[in-house]
This record gives structure tokens, C-alpha cells and sequence, in this order.
């Protein structure tokens, strides 16, 4: 499944793009798209490290597993208020 | 979005948002503002610019409002952050809660800017006069980068959002 994955902040800025689509195969997890989306923009990999995922608009730890039409996007550490 | 909890890119009418929760059954009103300042440290800042991912702030601005009426006994609470180019002096984030007693609302109140500060994807981007800005992204603790996992510390903040 490709799922797009919408960057923000400084991740935007390291990959150079809002969203980034990353390929998986279907019962991959949050982990296994923090490791394809670290291939895939190098530059975004130290980063990512620092910072949560969403899924459909929640926090979701890294044994989440994706589906198809999840809303997928990085959320760097936040500087809000 | 509730004309009350939301997100705008216009100037905060935050003495509208404290008569909106004002109520007769209510003899407290607390209100929290925070404003952008000229320097950070050393760094000095001209303006900022807000960025937000939308529907999960707003989703999030929901949830803390559910955590502070499901902890205080709360009349009305508002929650506005702004979005886009600020400047120096302008307001960032108006919280207002009102209460039947000062104690809960000064309480939830300090909450609501507490867990909004910790768990809504909003950023900032310092950028000084040079004009070379940076977005601000604090590495204090792994609750910062990692809401999803339990925190433990004294902000507690609300419920966590994890699915189940």
C-alpha cells in the first residue's frame, strides 16, 4: 500500500516537501514506516527519531499497525501557546 | 469548530472570549494569554510564524476541553490559538475558563495551557532580524517527542489520545 505521510516544521523543511509517500506492504506498523520513511528521505532520519507519528489524527506508538486509507503524518516535538 | 475552541489566523478577540464564558452561575473567570516576546535567551525575534496540522489541533483542542470539564466543575471554557505571522506583543494562545469558584478555575485554566503547550501539533519558527528563522522544536523529555506514551509528571496531562 502507498500511504502519504504529511510533514510539518522542520521535518518539512529536511525533506524539502509536505508529504512524502512511502511504500509498505499490507499489516506493516508505525515502525516499519518510521524505517521507510527514513529511507527514503535520508535527510529526515535523524529527526524522525525526535519526533511522534500520527495516525487519523492521534498519537500512535510503533506497534500501531497501518492500513490503507490512514491519514499518516509526522508530528515533531511541539511548540505551540 | 466551536466559535469558542479553535484555531484563527485573526487577531485574538480575547475580551469577547472572556464575556462568551461568563455565566450567572459562575463567580470566576480566569484568563491565560500568551503573547509573543522579543527574546528568547539570547536570540532576539522580529516575528514568529504559527503552523499548525489542523484537524488533529482541533481534535486535540476538543480533548483537552473534555479532560477539564470531566476534572473541574467548569461553566464554559475557550480555547483560541492563533496561526500565521506574529509579531512581537501579539497574542499567541487566549485560554478562559469560568467556574462557580476561583480554585477550579484558576486550575483548569493552568491544565489547558499546559496540555495545550504538550500535546497540540502546533509549531513555531523564531525569526530574527537577520532573517534566517528556525522552527522550535524542544527536546526536553520523550513525552515531548512521544505524547503517545504515559507521562508521569506533575502538568498530568489529559487522557491519553492513543486509539482503544
Amino acid at each position: 500500500m502507498t500511504l502519504p505521510v504529511h510533514l510539518f516544521a522542520r521535518a518539512q523543511e529536511l525533506a524539502g516537501a509536505a508529504v512524502v509517500s512511502v511504500e509498505l506492504p499490507v499489516g506493516a506498523t508505525v515502525a516499519d514506516l518510521r524505517r521507510a520513511l527514513a529511507a527514503a528521505v535520508p535527510a529526515l532520519a535523524g529527526f524522525l527519531e525526535r519526533s511522534a507519528v500520527a495516525v487519523n489524527h492521534d498519537f500512535a506508538d510503533d506497534g500501531r499497525v497501518l492500513g490503507s486509507g490512514d491519514e499518516v503524518a509526522v508530528i515533531p516535538p511541539v511548540s505551540g501557546g | 469548530m466551536s466559535p469558542m475552541i479553535r484555531l484563527t489566523p485573526d487577531p485574538i478577540d480575547y475580551h469577547a472570549l472572556t464575556e462568551a464564558v461568563r455565566s450567572p452561575h459562575c463567580g470566576a473567570v480566569a484568563l491565560f494569554l500568551g503573547t509573543v516576546r522579543d527574546l528568547t535567551g539570547e536570540r532576539v525575534t522580529v516575528f514568529l510564524d504559527y503552523e499548525a496540522y489542523p484537524p488533529m489541533a482541533e481534535k486535540k483542542l476538543a480533548e483537552i476541553e473534555a479532560a477539564v470539564r470531566g476534572r473541574w466543575a467548569v461553566g464554559d471554557v475557550a480555547l483560541v490559538h492563533r496561526l500565521g505571522r506574529l509579531a512581537v506583543g501579539d497574542v499567541s494562545v487566549a485560554v478562559a475558563v469560568s467556574a462557580p469558584h476561583r480554585a477550579a478555575a484558576f486550575d483548569a485554566c493552568r491544565y489547558a495551557i499546559d496540555a495545550l503547550k504538550e500535546l497540540v501539533p502546533i509549531w513555531k519558527r523564531e525569526n530574527p532580524p537577520d532573517g534566517t528563522g528556525e522552527w522550535v522544536h524542544p527536546s526536553a523529555t520523550p513525552v515531548a517527542a512521544n505524547p503517545a506514551r504515559e507521562a508521569g509528571d506533575a502538568s498530568d496531562p489529559p487522557p491519553s489520545s492513543r486509539p482503544g
